[in-house]
C-alpha cells in the first residue's frame, strides 16, 4: 500500500473512490448483513488500493466491483461455505429458506422483497443486485462476474423468476417446479 | 406454459439490452405471444416494486471512516489535507457557497429548490471534470493553445496566463456549466495543489477580491471587466491572493 505516489492517490481517489457505495451495496447483499459487509468491502478497497498500479483506465466502478465480489466470495468459502455449496441445490434452498410461511411473517414489501433477494443462491442474487439496485449493463456485469453475457442473460432470467416465485404465496413449489 | 424464444430474448428485450434488429424480432413475437406479453408485464411489475423498496445500501459513515484513515496513513507529507473521500463534495460545498455569498442566488427566494438545483448542478460539473478524457478539457502548459481552445468554444474572451516562473504553472482549462449557463475554468498547479480559476461574463462593476474558505477549501472572487473570477483550491489563501495579483496585473 505504502507505494501508492501522490498522482496514484490522487487518481485513486478520483477514479474508484466515487464507487465506495456500490462496493457496500454489493457486499451488503452477497454477504447479507451489513456488518460483514463493511469489514470485507474495506478490505476489497485496500486490496483495490494495492493493486492500482495495474488498473490501466476503463470502467472503474466494474473493476472496484469484481474485486469486491472477488474479496466476497473468498470470505464466504472461509466463513460459510455451505451458502456456495448449497447454491446448485436450488430446490433445496427454496425450501429450506423462502416457505410462503417465512414471507408471510414479513409484515411490509421491502422486508419481503430483502428476504425474497436474501434467499436466492449467490450467482443469481448477485446479478439481480448489479442489474436492478447498482444499474450496470449486461456487459459490466459480465466483466465484473467474468461469467459470458449469454450467461448474464439466463441468469436474471433464472434469478427473476426465482424471485417473483418466492414473492408469491405459492412460492416455493413454483419455483421447484421451473428449476 | 413458458415459450422458448421467451427465454433467449425477453430478458434482453426487458433490458434494454437487444439491438435494433433483434428487438423488433421479438416486438414481432410479442404480438402473438400471450407468455411473453405477461410475463413482461411481470417483470415490469417487479422492477417497480424493486424500486420502491429502495433496497440500494450506501456505505456507512463508519465504513468511510475507515477507508479514509489508511489512505491517509499511506499519504506523503506534501500531499493536501483534506479529507479524502469527501474531496469532491467539499469542492462542491465550496463552489455552492461561492454562489450564495457573491449573491447570485437570491436570498432566501425560493432558496432551497434553487440551491438544490444549483447544488446538483455544481457537483455534477465538479464529477465530469474528474473523468478521464473528459470532452471539454485541454490539457497545454502554452498559454496560446490553451487561449485559442477557449476562443473557439466560448462567445467571449478570457485572458490565459502561465505564471510557472512565479509558481503557478498553467495546466490546461475545461468549459463548464454552471447555473446553465458556460464558464471557463483555468487549471493552474502549485506544488502540492491545484487551484481552479472560474471564469465567466458579468454586468456587475468591478470589485476587489473577496475572500472566504469552506470545509477547508479557500476562495477569492473579484470582477474586473466585465469579468468575475473566482478561484478555488484547497492551497494557502495566500496563494489564491497571490495568483488574484497575478491575474489583475496581467488583464
Amino acid at each position: 500500500m505504502s507505494e501508492l505516489g501522490v498522482e496514484d492517490r490522487a487518481r485513486f481517489e478520483q477514479l474508484v473512490l466515487p464507487h465506495v457505495d456500490a462496493a457496500f451495496n454489493l457486499a451488503r447483499w452477497l454477504l447479507r448483513g451489513r456488518t460483514d459487509a463493511e469489514d470485507v468491502a474495506q478490505e476489497a478497497l485496500l486490496r483495490a488500493c494495492r493493486f492500482f498500479r495495474g488498473f490501466h483506465g476503463g470502467d472503474a466502478r466494474a473493476w472496484l466491483l469484481q474485486i469486491v465480489r472477488n474479496t466476497c466470495y473468498t470470505w464466504l468459502e472461509k466463513n460459510r461455505p455451505m451458502e456456495l455449496s448449497m447454491e446448485f441445490d436450488e430446490e433445496l434452498h427454496l425450501q429450506t429458506c423462502a416457505t410462503p410461511e417465512t414471507l408471510a411473517i414479513a409484515s411490509d414489501d421491502r422486508k419481503r422483497l430483502i428476504l425474497a433477494l436474501e434467499t436466492l443462491p449467490p450467482r443469481f442474487r448477485e446479478v439481480l443486485v448489479l442489474r436492478e439496485l447498482e444499474g450496470c449493463s449486461y456487459k459490466e456485469i459480465a466483466a465484473i462476474t467474468s461469467i459470458p453475457i449469454g450467461t448474464v442473460m439466463s441468469s436474471l432470467s433464472r434469478a427473476r423468476r426465482q424471485l417473483y416465485s418466492a414473492l408469491t404465496n405459492s412460492g416455493h413449489k413454483e419455483a421447484a417446479r421451473e428449476v | 406454459m413458458r415459450c422458448d424464444f421467451a427465454d433467449s430474448l425477453l430478458q434482453g428485450y426487458f433490458d434494454g439490452e437487444l439491438s435494433g434488429r433483434r428487438a423488433s424480432e421479438f416486438e414481432r413475437h410479442l404480438r402473438h405471444c400471450v407468455h411473453c406479453a405477461t410475463e413482461l408485464v411481470d417483470l415490469d411489475l417487479l422492477r417497480d416494486r424493486l424500486q420502491l423498496a429502495q433496497l440500494y445500501e450506501p456505505a456507512t459513515a463508519s465504513l468511510r471512516r475507515k477507508i479514509n484513515a489508511p489512505l491517509h496513513a499511506i499519504a506523503p507529507t506534501t500531499a493536501a489535507s483534506q479529507p479524502l473521500l469527501w474531496h469532491w463534495l467539499a469542492a462542491a460545498a465550496a463552489l455552492l457557497f461561492v454562489a450564495i455569498v457573491l449573491g447570485r442566488v437570491g436570498p432566501r427566494l425560493h432558496i432551497d429548490d434553487y440551491q438544490a438545483e444549483l447544488a446538483g448542478e455544481i457537483v455534477d460539473a465538479y464529477v465530469r471534470s474528474l473523468q478521464p478524457g473528459h470532452m471539454n478539457s485541454i490539457a497545454s502548459n502554452d498559454e496560446r493553445v490553451v487561449k485559442g481552445w477557449f476562443d473557439a468554444k466560448l462567445k467571449f474572451a478570457i485572458p490565459v496566463r502561465d505564471f510557472a516562473n512565479d509558481g503557478f504553472a498553467l495546466q490546461g482549462g475545461r468549459l463548464d456549466v454552471v447555473e446553465g449557463r458556460s464558464v471557463a475554468v483555468l487549471v493552474y498547479a502549485r506544488p502540492g495543489h491545484l487551484i481552479n480559476v472560474f471564469i465567466w461574463r458579468t454586468r456587475e462593476p468591478d470589485t476587489s477580491a473577496r475572500t472566504g474558505s469552506r470545509q477547508g477549501f479557500q476562495w477569492v472572487d473579484w470582477r474586473k471587466g466585465k469579468m468575475e473570477f473566482c478561484a478555488v483550491s484547497d492551497a494557502d489563501r495566500v496563494d489564491l491572493e497571490q495568483l488574484h495579483q497575478l491575474i489583475d496585473s496581467s488583464a
